[in-house]
């Protein structure tokens, strides 16, 4: 734990939840940095970019489809392809699959209901830096909350992925109607991680479950590696 | 040029919004079936013939105004 690993938590006009990200990066040993939209440039040294929760752009058109453009995420593309870690979160799970730097799309829930609640989740790939804390198969309590978190994949694509290995999270129960009840996926790489549920709710008991936590701190844990790596 | 775009979810792709909608308008007493949500955008578009107003429409459709993944476009150009 000696070096506190710089990690960009970018704030989009509508996003709710970066606070609440770059708090809980901050307990686990990271030094968050809140980073506007309209920045041409990551913060110097930043080793991994959380893209947080929201209602970016007022989810106008479709849900991410307008943050794609804005000018951070050509520096989060750069950050990305040089195999930094990228994490997003909700609507910044949105941002990336509409940006396409994550397969599949997010849509309506099924049920058209906005899922608030504590769902169960099931780890099934350990072998991402976002997932490396936990055990293939096992179970995590993290909350949801979005009205348009269903996963889509045609089933081409969806076979195509399950593969490779990117379907690294699945709800455990019913929550939206999600294809194969993806809850969060990986792109080929397995540097870059987007899932509906929030793990920045969840990292301590006293809020219900601190599940979230394992997820985080692999993140700081990467973070701190690639800071090391990159000195 | 005055340009229309229609975007509908793909054929085969569950519209639960449409599934909501119809269920209204039947308890209105109307004997729909069918109802699928899309969404519309009007554009003005420079450009020097229809043709090539209708390529250009083509690509923005392709680029931002519809998620291939799981919706589909139709283009209208509006004869001046």
């Amino acid at each position: 734990m000696s070096i506190r690993p710089r990690i960009a938590v970018l704030v989009f006009p509508g996003s709710n939840d970066d606070r609440d990200a770059a708090w809980a990066l901050g307990a686990l040993g990271a030094e968050a940095q809140l980073v506007w939209h309209a920045e041409e440039a990551l913060p110097r040294d930043t080793a991994a970019v959380v893209l947080p929760g929201g209602f970016s752009y007022g989810d106008y058109l479709r849900c991410g489809a307008i943050a794609r453009f804005a000018p951070v995420l050509d520096a989060v593309r750069e950050l990305a392809a040089a195999g930094g870690p990228v994490l997003g979160i909700c609507n910044g799970f949105q941002i990336l699959c509409e940006a396409g730097l994550l397969p599949g799309v997010l849509r309506r829930n099924r049920d058209l209901d906005f899922v608030c609640r504590d769902v169960r989740l099931r780890v099934e790939r350990s072998d991402t830096v976002f997932t490396a804390r936990c055990e293939p198969g096992q179970e995590l309590t993290i909350p949801v909350k979005h009205g348009e978190g269903s996963w889509y994949a045609d089933e081409s694509l969806y076979e195509e992925l399950e593969a490779a290995g990117q379907l690294v999270l699945r709800y455990a129960e019913d929550c939206n109607g999600s294809v194969g009840d993806v809850a969060g996926v990986c792109n080929e790489e397995r540097n870059v991680f987007g899932l509906m549920p929030h793990p920045e709710h969840a990292v301590d008991p006293l809020l219900g479950s601190g599940d979230g936590a394992l997820l985080l701190a692999a993140l700081v844990d990467a973070a701190r590696e690639r800071t090391l790596a990159l000195a | 040029m005055r340009v229309t775009v229609l975007v509908r979810p793909k054929q085969g792709i569950l519209d639960p919004q449409g599934e909501a909608v119809q269920g209204s308008l039947r308890k209105l007493g109307f004997a729909v079936g069918g109802a699928r949500v899309g969404r519309l955008v009007d554009l003005e578009v420079d450009a020097p013939s229809t043709h090539e107003a209708k390529a250009q429409v083509e690509r923005m459709c392709q680029e931002l105004l519809a998620n291939p993944l799981i919706e589909s476009f139709e283009i209208e150009v509006a004869e001046t």
